[in-house]
């Protein structure tokens, strides 16, 4: 018995396995660390927009603060409604993270280079990745408007509403957005958009269209921003996370930040070059990672600039904007993209 | 083939973020549709004109204070004004400019808090940390007169509490300037906003005649169109003589409502500014009875607060305390026409029409 786990762990598919094991354990705790880290950077980004603080009595700069808030979290009483449908009620939290930690498994990270071992940082490649990325974002939606709707509350039922109609709605514009990358690369796996853009020019200016309805779908599919409807704080006090509390509550909290640092890994990939260095070979001798890593540190900027700049837009607004401008404008890339690739510019 | 649909009630407030305070508002509701809107107010109600009765004419004026609390000093002139007419005393001209100048600075502060609770409502988080950071500022200086951050009690029949302290009107001169400054800079972030113009223009729409007849006062009623200002129409204090503008607007929607506090500040900062260059030196208080009585009769007294007009109507029986106390609130009688406005809009529009009105709950309820 020992003997036989003996060669199935020095066997190929055991050390398979083994390797897979361990990228999983870096990309996921890396992840989870960002989220972390992604809360206290948002609260200091924050107070330098409005003039004020921001955290520092946790830790040196406040770098513990986002540990304190995790315990905090996991100490408070869980509080569960009467009334709600308590099986869902339990099930909406991880249905909202789970998603969005799944996608970080399909982002090409680079390569780490540890003396003369190479680690490949993407846990599998998928020739299909970008449709893996549509369809677990769209499964997103199901932790909010479960939630919503289990919480047996009416404020949190509006906002369940206000998820589905938005994430849905940008949905499309999403993935009309890319089309215009997948035409030009002509492949589906996230790995071949990044290799591809490697080997001749990143896409940002060719599919620039295509790059600002992505980004835009983007905040709205995060519920981020000025599109952060389905909470509402101050309209729907909290939205469908209102009966909410302890664990449970940060899980969407971390579901939210998870899927914004996926978010950015994945429009660096598409628009950006993934780890490609700008400006030719002068600054490649900054490895990969390094460089994807500055790219969503640079996005996940600007999603925090933007909620702390720009007012909400209300639901009516959102709509009309969705799908008489975005879609169009989405729709009218792919038409330019076709007949560019056709006309040999591309 | 149609589909059966039910409207939703739904309960907003007394406890929400929105009602600034504890006004509660049932909604009937279809999809984001707002079919029916009622308010319900009293969750506040202290019996302030009650407590009048058992009180004197000089102990009461603390009481004012904490009507509408956000700009207390115009409460206290709104109450001080008849009594000071009927006493018949002579308030220095020194007192009446420093009186002037307070009620600037406190309807800043009180429009200062609006712009940054009024971004809150719209979702833009930024504007109230750069607000509360100017309001600082001037409950700084009135503390500096008052020794109080909120609830001055600055006023006195006959005069005012104490003199500027030295250098008083270096540091207001000197606010004044800072204040225009970031008036650019509130402009450049919300103002001008694109989602935040689309958001407010066309909601909330008051009709100039439905602003007359709905008792719709001040900054909201000049955002429907009618020119009238207290301040100018009705001069009190030092505002005879002081050059400022009365900015009206035209639509009378949000947006409209907005705009004018915030050209109200600019102008305030003028009245400010002149009024400084124009305080004559001399005593701040006249000498009045330790025991005040007011003749027998009915009196009213009118000042512009920065909700709209605050009033106090005295009924003396002739003795040492009011036999009848009224306060005209602004924020109650602006409170009205909500029902009114609500109907049709969305649950978002419900949130920037309360917002817009500037309500202050002390004062809804008193």
């Amino acid at each position: 018995m020992i003997e036989q786990l003996k060669t199935f762990i020095t066997g190929e598919l055991g050390i398979a396995i083994g390797i897979g094991l361990l990228k999983s354990l870096i990309v996921v705790v890396g992840a989870l660390l960002l989220v972390a880290y992604a809360t206290l950077a948002e609260r200091k980004i924050w107070s330098w927009f409005q003039s004020r603080i921001g955290p520092n009595r946790v830790g040196p700069w406040g770098l513990l603060q986002p540990i304190a808030d995790g315990i905090k979290f996991l100490m408070k009483e869980d509080i569960i409604p009467r009334n709600a449908d308590k099986p869902l009620y339990i099930l909406a939290p991880f249905l909202a993270m789970l998603p969005a930690l799944l996608i970080f498994a399909v982002i090409p990270f680079g390569e780490l280079r540890l003396g003369g071992y190479v680690l490949d940082l993407q846990i599998v490649e998928v020739n299909i990745g970008v449709l893996y990325i549509f369809a677990l974002s769209s499964l997103g939606v199901y932790g909010i408007v479960l939630g919503g709707w289990a919480s047996n509350n009416k404020y949190s039922l509006l906002g369940g509403l206000r998820a589905a109609s938005q994430m849905i709605s940008y949905e499309l514009v999403l993935g009309l957005s890319i089309i215009g990358v997948v035409m030009t690369t002509g492949t589906l796996s996230l790995r071949g958009i990044v290799d591809w853009q490697q080997q001749r020019y990143i896409l940002l200016l060719p599919q620039f269209l295509g790059f600002v309805c992505f980004l835009i779908a983007m905040v709205a599919e995060l519920n981020r921003g000025p599109f952060d409807l389905p909470e509402a704080e101050t309209e729907l006090t909290g939205g469908y996370h209102t009966e909410y509390s302890s664990m449970k509550f940060a899980m969407f909290f971390m579901g939210e930040y998870a899927a914004m640092i996926g978010g950015s890994a994945i429009i660096s990939c598409l628009f950006l070059g993934g780890g490609k260095a700008p400006f030719g070979w002068q600054l490649s001798f900054v490895p990969g990672p390094a460089w994807l890593f500055l790219k969503m540190m640079a996005f996940i900027f600007f999603f925090m600039w933007i909620k702390a700049t720009f007012p909400r837009v209300r639901y009516d607004q959102l709509m009309s904007f969705g799908w008489k401008f975005l879609l169009p404008l989405a729709l009218f890339n792919v038409l330019l993209t076709g007949v560019l690739i056709s006309a040999g510019v591309l | 083939m149609s589909v059966k649909t039910e409207t939703m009630y739904l309960n907003m407030g007394p406890q929400h973020p929105s009602t600034h305070g504890v006004l509660r508002i049932g909604l009937e509701i279809d999809g984001e549709v707002v079919i029916k809107g009622t308010p319900d107010i009293g969750y506040l109600h202290r019996g302030m004109e009650k407590i009048a009765e058992s009180s004197t004419y000089i102990k009461y004026v603390v009481m004012l204070d904490r009507t509408d609390y956000p700009c207390a000093l115009t409460n206290e002139m709104a109450y001080i004004l008849p009594v000071e007419k009927l006493l018949g005393c002579e308030v220095p001209a020194r007192a009446q400019f420093i009186r002037t100048i307070t009620m600037e600075l406190n309807r800043i502060a009180s429009h200062l808090l609006f712009f940054g609770t009024f971004g809150v409502d719209m979702g833009a988080i930024t504007p109230i940390n750069y607000a509360f950071r100017e309001r600082e500022l001037i409950l700084d200086l009135l503390d500096d007169l008052s020794g109080q951050r909120l609830l001055y009690h600055y006023f006195r029949i006959g005069g005012v509490y104490r003199d500027l302290p030295q250098g008083w009107t270096e540091r207001a001169m000197k606010f004044v300037k800072w204040m225009r400054d970031r008036l650019v800079e509130y402009d450049r972030l919300l103002s001008t906003n694109a989602i935040f113009i689309d958001r407010l223009r066309g909601v909330g729409i008051v009709s100039r005649e439905d602003a007359l007849a709905w008792g719709f006062t001040g900054p909201n009623m000049r955002a429907s169109g009618v020119k009238f200002d207290l301040r100018k129409d009705e001069p009190y204090c030092a505002y005879q003589g002081l050059d400022f503008e009365v900015p009206t607007g035209k639509h009378g929607d949000c947006l409209d409502r907005y705009t004018m506090r915030m050209e109200e500040m600019y102008e305030s900062t003028r009245i400010i500014e002149q009024a400084i260059a124009k305080l004559p030196e001399g005593e701040i208080r006249t000498k009045v009875p330790m025991r005040v009585k007011l003749p027998k009769g009915e009196w009213y007294g009118r000042v512009a607060g920065a909700r709209g007009e605050h009033g106090c109507y005295i009924v003396s029986d002739g003795g040492a305390s009011p036999y009848r106390l009224k306060i005209r609130a602004p924020s109650f009688s602006n409170l009205q026409i909500l029902e009114k406005m609500l109907v049709g809009c969305k649950i978002a529009d419900v949130v920037a029409i309360i917002g817009s009105v500037d309500i202050s709950l002390g004062d809804v309820d008193r």
